[in-house]
């Protein structure tokens, strides 16, 4: 019983987290725009712009729901359902945190620990483009259906160097488990000989690996230089065209939600996830539940980072044309992938013999 | 060729290197670039309270100007109106009558001077036309409204106020007019 309260409080504090961190994406994107262009940014609404969130979720609400005439009713709505619900998914498997202690119980810092986790993750992520997919055919609309289906093939273009590049981690760790990804990264010897402490990263091992990967995110979170479904110069706004209202800022805040969540998987596959130095020695020392929490916050601030880097990405290069996109998902990343998995293969029966 | 900046760089096409094939350099080189940026001051003047200065030759909403005395320079020549690329000034001369030397300079008087602000496309002809030394484009703004009527200026809003008088000294010095 207790665990199943436990359970539902970091459901529910996962979901307010994710939605807090999305909204706060919008400011932060708008900041790191305006600061990397030598502007100001947003600053009108409190203190530094910081109510700035709120003025937009308002304005969004108050906005006319329009459903498009010739639009497929159902589908049109179910569109950014699907895609919202998909976003928020993922982080049921991703383990935030060392395990918390209660009356003497412990409790994982997981909503579920099944045991095939990065599956559960590739699945959910994969299912997330029929939200794009759906929303721009419902739309009845050329631009959103273009939209639509660049969304797609890039999304199953990607998905095959990603999955490539994360087979070299789970040969490495041995498990499909994001746990046992993430307590493999904890102490021991970095390449076999220098002692570390909550830095083995999976970073130093796999750093092709990692950049196939962060790469093939980017794609997946249709985020630029791989925008291309909702490319605004082209497509107006791409799968979203016809959404007005709500149903619109679903979308948008899905897509920082997927930012957000995929900043946290790229930290728990590479950056050791809630791991961070001397994590070890303070869990000698200190109570179970503030070290859970400093583990948290560990993760937190990886997936943070990466939010911010996905912004600077956005605000230094240009979009991709539509050939160079799927030429580098096919022709490079891909045989790169597969040369990854290969060496780790190999590296892995000379030195662990 | 003219070199117009120390910056320019001469784009050759030519076939690129493995080191820049790899791109992730460049990109790296272009991210530093704009994290540099971060702490750069920015640009940005808090518009309503910091007010930007216009140049000295801005080309804003007119002004009829009256001399020392307070009497109105313009004798409706109708020079301004034929400069007018536009057409946007509209005249009606009158002749000073006695007893009213206070307010009009010359004999002969704009009993209406409208400029249709819709039509005016600022371009200052009116002032170099003036021989009379009455009309000058101002840094004032033209402010926006609902209807097309209210942006015909009449000589309400344009002749100043002598209580509100409006300085066009620095115009005067940038044109070198005097
Ligand atoms: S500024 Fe140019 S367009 Fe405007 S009234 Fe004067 S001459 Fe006409
Ligand atoms: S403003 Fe100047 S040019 Fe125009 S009518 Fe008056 S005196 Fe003549």
């Amino acid at each position: 019983m207790a665990i199943l309260i436990f359970k539902i409080a970091l459901i529910l504090i996962l979901f307010l987290i994710s939605l807090g961190v999305a909204a706060y994406a919008t400011y932060g994107e708008r900041k790191v725009a305006a600061f990397m262009q030598d502007r100001i940014g947003p600053d009108r609404a409190g203190p530094f712009g910081l109510l700035q969130p709120i003025a937009d979720g308002t304005k969004m609400f108050m906005k006319e729901e329009i459903i498009p005439n010739v639009s497929d009713k159902l589908l049109f709505i179910l569109g950014p359902c699907i895609f919202m619900v998909t976003s928020l998914m993922t982080s049921a498997v991703i383990p935030w945190g060392t395990a918390m202690e209660f009356g003497g119980v412990k409790y994982a810092m997981q909503v579920a620990d099944i045991n095939i986790g990065i599956l559960y993750v590739f699945g959910v992520v994969s299912l997330g483009v029929y939200g794009i997919m759906i929303g721009g055919w419902a739309s009845n609309n050329k631009f959103a259906l273009l939209g639509a289906v660049r969304a797609s093939s890039q999304m199953i273009s990607y998905e095959l160097a990603m999955g490539m590049s994360l087979i070299a981690v789970i040969m490495m760790s041995g498990s499909l488990s994001l746990t046992d990804i993430v307590t493999s990264q904890g102490d021991g010897k970095l390449w076999g000989f220098i002692p570390v402490s909550g830095l083995n990263w999976n970073i130093f091992y796999q750093p092709m690996g990692f950049i196939i990967f962060l790469i093939c995110a980017f794609a997946e979170c249709n985020r630029t230089p791989f925008d291309l479904p909702e490319c605004d110069t082209e497509l107006i706004g791409g799968f979203h065209t016809e959404y007005s209202s709500m149903k619109l800022g679903l979308y948008l805040f899905a897509e920082y939600i997927n930012m957000f969540i995929s900043g946290a998987i790229i930290s728990c596959l590479y950056f050791g996830g809630y791991n961070f130095p001397g994590l070890t020695y303070l869990s000698t020392v200190l109570n179970p539940n503030i070290v859970a929490l400093l583990s948290f916050g560990a993760l937190f601030a990886k997936a943070i980072f990466f939010v911010f880097f996905f912004m600077w990405i956005r605000w230094t290069i240009p979009r991709f044309r539509y050939d160079q996109l799927m030429k580098l998902g096919w022709q490079i990343l891909l045989p790169l992938s597969i040369i990854n998995v290969l060496l780790t293969g190999g590296i892995l029966t000379i030195f662990n013999k | 060729m003219i070199q117009l900046t120390s910056r320019s760089k001469v784009v050759v096409d030519k076939k690129m290197s493995f080191k820049e094939k790899l791109y992730l350099p460049a990109i790296a080189k272009g991210m530093a670039i704009t994290f540099m940026h971060m702490f750069k001051k920015a640009a940005t003047l808090r518009y309503p309270e910091v007010k930007r200065e216009f140049a000295p030759v801005y080309r804003g909403m007119h002004v009829l100007k009256r001399d020392e005395e307070g009497r109105e320079n313009c004798t409706a020549c109708g020079l301004c109106a034929v400069a007018c690329p536009a057409e946007a000034i509209t005249i009606d001369g009158a002749e000073r009558q006695k007893g009213e030397e206070k307010l009009y300079r010359e004999e002969k008087y704009a009993a209406k001077y409208e400029i249709n602000m819709l039509r005016c496309i600022f371009c200052g002809l009116c002032e170099e036309a003036c021989p009379k030394d009455a009309i000058y484009l101002t840094d004032r703004i033209v402010e926006s409204s609902y209807t097309r009527n209210s942006f015909v200026f009449g000589k309400d809003l344009l002749v100043e106020k002598m209580d509100d008088r409006i300085d066009i000294s620095k115009r005067k010095k940038e044109y070198h007019i005097d």
